[in-house]
């Protein structure tokens, strides 16, 4: 077993762990947290295959960015796991029979010699110069600039969703616009009025 | 590396309709005060403009463009069109039920052209990328359109059920392309897939086992049995322009999607998927038309009615030559002019305040409508398959294939189902015509609504009695 093969396996072993804590903790809170250790054993895996860049993003995007909003709403959420755990040992055994049915069902499928791992061969390593980043670059902006465009608009798609799910003018806020107060003239409020003045008794 | 610009011609009628959404995203933020409908008309001018640029840059030939990801052939430019006849026809008939319940937004409109964008990436699309990209966009529009009404229990319930459902059908799809991405030893470009798999691979088992992954996704999207629970809830849950929108317009995506995948893709996976689709057929045909007698509620009813169709309509697929694409085709266009119709006319009776979702307020319509009940009549006869509506030639296309190809037990099975549906389509035209109504409510639909709602249905008559140009026309579409 060379190096490499032993750093896979060290990464693989923490990542299926954590994986299998994240499902199986009774905290949201450290469930959240071994699933960011999830993801940077996964990082840890794709550096192994020279994808240098796709481990930064994993790192920077999910567990930079969507793994702390994700912990933020989990504890500013107050989650009643009891009710969440109701009728879990009710349905266990009818679950685990279809999971086990299913599970053989995928390994009789799998164990066929079609699916074995000299059909799939390691990649040819790269030169040492070879940049991961560069060459993504190089095919996103060009060979695959339709499906990148697209991907564009399913990201406005979400925007447009987003706003118009959540966004709702409430009409009985008192809220005051500073521009409004700020432009208003002397003749908007001011109403000059002449009146006979009244006679002294 | 070279790099040439890609060809952008084929694509402009997507380009014109993204400008055209992002025009009248920001029309809405800038004008929609002053003038409610901007949104509304810059839709219908979207749609028309697209046609327009179709229709003057057709051609007969095949193009690709995008390196390979993009095709436009007349199948594409047929389907396109009929695509945006469909929204169109979806616009007018639904703006004044979308205006009476408050859910006449910039939003809703926009969201409706980003589904039509992604039908017609879907209906020219040429790479497994493509495809599924099209398909998202199609169905995140989807889901946003169900939960639009926030404040309606049923309705974001609905949506929950269609987003997660939606996703795991995603997700089966995306694994099943996976396999075939490395069974064909690295070909995501449909072209190349079907050049692969005519050669022989080396482990075809690989490959019929994502083809299993790839009909359970479409199948989800097509709605069939068994993949078909969410079909029901939504129907019933969503608003009713939402739900004519999801059974209109992207069932001719979904079969321009299945041309793509499995016919140019994997049609040399033929004889593979035939037999996955009888069984689907069968049973789409089963639970539809059986489950929709014992419904009470016109739009539950109508969702396993759109079931047992789709699963008639897979038919026309497993005949598996150009006679069955072209009878499918012809079925999927016929299917979605009756149910433009019958959903435009279930919003038509609907009021303000008052909701038509059960079937026991057709009673008596004759009475309140002679006109009306008999344009309900000519759509139920034709989801009935009832000449001399189109219906019946709609079902006799798809017989005739499914018959030449020698599948006679699945002809007889697809006849003896059929008349259990004509059952309950019956039975709305027996309350409609010998019952008293329970309500007096005048209809009097917008000038434009009835027009085109009257227009549906002499269609539905005029189309079953010369239904040769349509057939002719689905004919040069795969040719």
């Amino acid at each position: 077993m060379n190096f490499l093969e032993i750093i896979f396996y060290f990464f693989s072993a923490i990542l299926v762990l954590s994986a299998l804590g994240v499902i199986t903790s009774r905290n949201p809170v450290h469930a959240a947290l071994l699933l960011v250790l999830a993801f940077f054993t996964a990082a840890g895996l794709w550096l192994l295959l020279g994808a240098e860049f796709l481990a930064i993003t994993l790192v920077l995007v999910y567990v930079g960015a969507v793994m702390v909003l994700f912990l933020f709403v989990v504890m500013m959420l107050d989650i009643n796991l009891d009710r969440l755990r109701e009728g879990y040992w009710k349905w266990f055994p009818f679950g685990g029979l279809l999971a086990v049915v299913m599970a053989a069902e995928v390994v009789m499928v799998l164990i066929n010699k079609n699916f074995s791992i000299d059909q799939m061969p390691a990649p040819p390593p790269h030169a040492s110069d070879y940049s991961n980043t560069k060459e993504l670059g190089m095919l996103l902006y060009t060979e695959y600039v339709y499906a990148f465009e697209l991907a564009a608009v399913i990201l406005l798609v979400a925007m447009v969703a987003a706003i118009a799910l959540t966004l709702r003018t409430r009409s009985k806020v008192k809220f005051l616009d500073p521009s409004k107060q700020v432009i208003v003239k002397k003749k908007d409020r001011v109403r000059l009025v002449s009146m006979p003045s009244e006679k002294k008794e | 590396m070279n790099f040439l610009l890609p060809n952008l011609v084929p694509a402009y009628p997507e380009i014109f309709l993204l400008i055209m959404v992002c025009v009248a995203l920001l029309a809405e933020l800038l004008v929609g005060d002053k003038l409610p409908y901007i949104s509304y008309l810059l839709s219908q001018i979207a749609l028309f403009g697209c046609a327009f640029i179709t229709f003057f840059t057709f051609s007969p030939e095949v193009v690709y463009t995008f390196s390979g990801m993009f095709v436009d052939d007349t199948l594409a430019d047929i389907l396109k069109m009929i695509v945006y006849i469909t929204v169109s026809i979806f616009l007018v008939y639904s703006h004044k039920y979308v205006a009476m319940r408050d859910m006449f937004s910039g939003e809703f409109f926009s969201l409706v052209l980003f589904a039509t964008l992604g039908m017609m990436v879907m209906i020219s699309a040429n790479h497994f990328l493509t495809l599924y990209l099209g398909l998202e966009l199609l169905s995140l529009s989807l889901y946003a359109m169900v939960a639009l009404r926030r404040d309606s229990v049923v309705a974001t319930e609905a949506a929950m059920k269609f987003f997660i459902l939606g996703a795991l059908a995603s997700g089966f799809l995306l694994y099943g392309m996976s396999l075939v991405y490395g069974a064909t030893g690295g070909a995501l470009d449909i072209t190349r897939v079907a050049e692969m798999i005519q050669g022989g691979v080396d482990n075809p088992k690989v490959l019929v086992v994502g083809l299993v992954f790839i009909i359970a996704g479409i199948s989800f999207k097509l709605s069939v049995a068994p993949f078909h629970m969410w079909v029901p809830d939504v129907y019933h849950g969503a608003p009713t322009a939402v739900v004519l929108f999801i059974g209109s317009a992207p069932k001719i995506a979904a079969f321009g999607f299945i041309m793509r995948l499995l016919v140019e893709g994997m049609g040399g996976m033929a004889a593979d998927w035939q037999e996955m689709l009888i069984i689907i057929a069968v049973l789409s045909m089963l639970v539809g038309n059986f489950a929709a007698i014992a419904q009470t509620n016109i739009k539950r009813m109508l969702a396993y009615s759109t079931i047992s169709h789709m699963g008639f309509m897979l038919l026309g697929i497993i005949s598996a030559d150009s006679n069955g694409y072209s009878s499918a085709m012809f079925y999927m266009i016929v299917y979605v002019v009756i149910t433009l119709g019958t959903f435009g006319m279930i919003m038509l009776l609907s009021r303000k305040e008052y909701e038509v979702e059960k079937i026991d307020d057709f009673k008596g319509l004759n009475k309140r409508s002679p006109w009306y009940a008999f344009i309900t009549l000519l759509f139920m006869l034709s989801l009935a398959g009832i000449p001399p509506t189109v219906g019946f030639y709609a079902k006799l296309s798809v017989l005739q294939a499914v018959m030449g190809v020698g599948y006679i037990w699945l002809a007889i099975i697809a006849v003896l189902f059929s008349l259990v549906g004509a059952f309950y389509y019956l039975r709305i035209v027996k309350l409609m015509y010998f019952d008293e109504p329970e309500s007096d409510a005048a209809i009097a639909p917008a000038g434009d609504v009835g027009l085109l709602i009257s227009t549906n249905g002499m269609a539905v008559l005029i189309l079953g009695i010369f239904p040769q140009t349509l057939m002719t026309l689905c004919f040069y579409a795969l040719h």
